[in-house]
């Protein structure tokens, strides 16, 4: 029996769905060794310990609640601090982070304090003895390795989408706590959240991603690349990284090498010829749907469903059968 | 302004990979090295903030065998000042780890600026920065976007998931630069020459204690892909048809 650690990220007063997904991770290993209670810790602004009942649905059966001003915005440093606190109170076995933006920020941070290591992006888990084995895919996901993590607590970050959010009732019971170091007091200071607003699927979130390269030839063209998106209803927005470098779209939308990594059901390349830097941020993608005028283009290798063709006459089709689809499903 | 970056030698990855003997590692038979792509934004951002600044240097860390003093080398024919070779014969998985060699080197200097790129494109960890921070009790800043240093103290942007965050920070700070904030200058003939005559110090600097260890290392498994359903926006009944009905996802 083992207690195990997970961290719940919000945002603006809202759980993020990685943050159900760590709850999930974290739940599955207290199971596999033996049935251990997964202790969650929640940050944020007054009124955030409102949330702590959808983790206790995910599997939480205890909520850490630490309810602060300075908590409102990202706040690492009195973050990693009171994670790194409750580990080492709990004596934790395991932790699990999202790696995320924010949890690729803050796991380090605490693995640091704590002085163990830490896996990133980890696709898998597995118990194994006194040790923790997890897969996390290097070399922009040529290569697979299997890391055996030996420190306690085992700390790791999940890549978002991989583990999906499982409801699993447990008590939930909120505990409030104090923070381990002053949230007012941090150094980095974050002064301002841009954007992000609900309206916007987030790309590590969204079920669906239809993203646009070159062959759209011109950035007002991406209207069809966000009218796919829309017909889907749940679909967010990627661009590789020849069209952020001409600023057709913003760097955070790039996927690939340098960009984000993406794992959807459903990911739709339109005119895009697939180069090793994009391959590397969306093969591990459920279903690839290519559109691309050249038959020879790399990306209908990777592809489940390749059209060849031009992208302007196929899109408007594309567009009207998927909301005539979605309409009649509705 | 005292400034160091951290770059990592890492593989040119349009290649097929192999697995070595061992099971546990890259074959590196063949593969060419470069510096990894967002070390080469944190060494333009060093120079950029050397040459606002006007004065002081930038140094180059570099963790590894012998061969890493070839990437330290295109850093100094870039422009930084002068390099430092931390030896180490091996590698290792756990981040913890590379951090400590370079913490216990690094500390001994009061930099204003400690620059690392946002994560190694090989390892694809994204820690070894911020845990570097940790160690130093310095202020991180991971993953920035943009940047602007005046009077002692910093501003960055940090791109999120569909948001972006303006973070305030003192110096001295350690930053890790993400795409976006700089395109990298190319040596230039001249700076290629002047690299050759620029210190580059090698020391040894052991890595110990890792509790992350690699198990094995394989290819993942082939994508079954290939599949052309059809031409023109003829083929969009067809696709929508098994987008419902094989792939489950409409």
């Amino acid at each position: 029996m083992a207690n195990i650690f997970a961290f719940a990220e919000q945002r603006g007063g809202e759980l993020r769905k990685v943050a159900l997904e760590a709850v999930t991770a974290a739940r599955t290993l207290a199971d596999a060794t033996g049935g251990g209670e997964v202790h969650v810790l929640l940050v944020g602004a007054p009124g955030i310990g409102g949330k702590a009942a959808t983790l206790g649905a995910h599997g939480a059966d205890v909520v850490h609640v630490c309810e602060h001003a300075a908590f409102a915005n990202a706040n690492p440093e009195a973050a990693a601090a009171l994670a790194a606190a409750l580990l080492a109170q709990l004596a934790a076995r395991a932790g699990v982070f999202a790696a995320s933006a924010e949890g690729r920020d803050l796991a380090p941070r605490a693995a640091a304090k704590l002085g163990v290591g830490l896996a990133s992006d980890v696709t898998e888990f597995s118990v194994a003895g006194d040790a923790i084995h997890v897969r996390h895919p290097t070399h922009t996901g040529k290569v697979i390795a299997t890391l055996a993590l030996t420190g306690t607590p085992a700390l790791f970050a999940v890549r978002p989408n991989v583990f999906a959010p499982v409801p699993n009732a447990k008590a939930g019971r909120v505990e409030t706590i104090a923070p381990a170091a002053d949230p007012a007091a941090s150094r980095v200071v974050v002064k301002e959240l841009r954007g992000g607003g609900k309206a916007k699927l987030d790309l590590s979130e969204a079920p669906v991603i239809v993203s646009g390269g070159r062959g759209l030839k011109a950035a007002e063209n991406f209207k069809l690349v966000e009218d796919l998106a829309a017909a889907f209803g749940n679909a967010a927005v990627g661009a590789t990284r020849a069209v952020t470098d001409d600023g057709w779209r913003p760097h955070s939308d790039q996927i690939g090498q340098t960009g984000r990594v993406v794992s959807p059901d459903l990911y739709v390349a339109v005119g895009i010829s697939g180069a090793i830097q994009h391959l590397a941020g969306m093969r591990t993608s459920r279903t690839i749907v290519a559109i691309n005028k050249d038959k020879e283009a790399p990306i209908f290798k990777l592809a489940d469903y390749g059209i060849v063709g031009d992208v302007f006459e196929i899109m408007p089709a594309l567009i009207e059968a998927v909301r005539a689809a979605r309409a009649q499903k509705h | 302004m005292r400034i160091a970056v951290c770059i990592k030698r890492v593989p040119v990855m349009d290649v097929k990979f192999r697995i070595a003997a061992d099971g546990k590692s890259v074959d590196e038979t063949g593969l060419k090295f470069d510096v990894n792509d967002f070390d080469l934004w944190a060494v333009e951002a060093a120079l950029q903030l050397k040459e606002k600044t006007g004065d002081g240097e930038v140094a180059v860390f570099s963790l590894g065998p012998d061969a890493v003093q070839e990437q330290i080398r295109k850093a100094l024919s870039m422009g930084a000042d002068r390099g430092v070779h931390l030896k180490a014969d091996g590698t290792s998985a756990d981040p913890l780890s590379i951090a400590r060699a370079l913490a216990a080197e690094l500390k001994a200097t009061a930099w204003d600026v400690i620059f690392f790129g946002r994560m190694a494109i090989d390892s694809a960890d994204q820690s070894v920065g911020p845990m570097v921070a940790e160690l130093l009790g310095l202020p991180c800043v991971s993953a920035i976007s943009s940047l602007e240093i005046a009077n002692g103290r910093g501003t960055a942007k940090r791109e999120l998931e569909g948001a972006s965050e303006i973070v305030d920070f003192p110096l001295p700070v350690v930053l890790t630069v993400d795409e976006g904030l700089n395109k990298e200058r190319l040596p230039s003939l001249k700076g290629i020459m002047a690299a050759k005559k620029k210190p580059l110090e090698s020391k040894p600097a052991p890595i110990n204690g890792a509790t992350v260890n690699v198990v094995k290392m394989e290819l993942p498994p082939e994508r079954v892909g290939g599949r052309i359903i059809g031409e023109g926006a003829a083929a969009v009944p067809e696709l929508i048809r098994l987008l419902q009905t094989e792939a489950k996802v409409l």
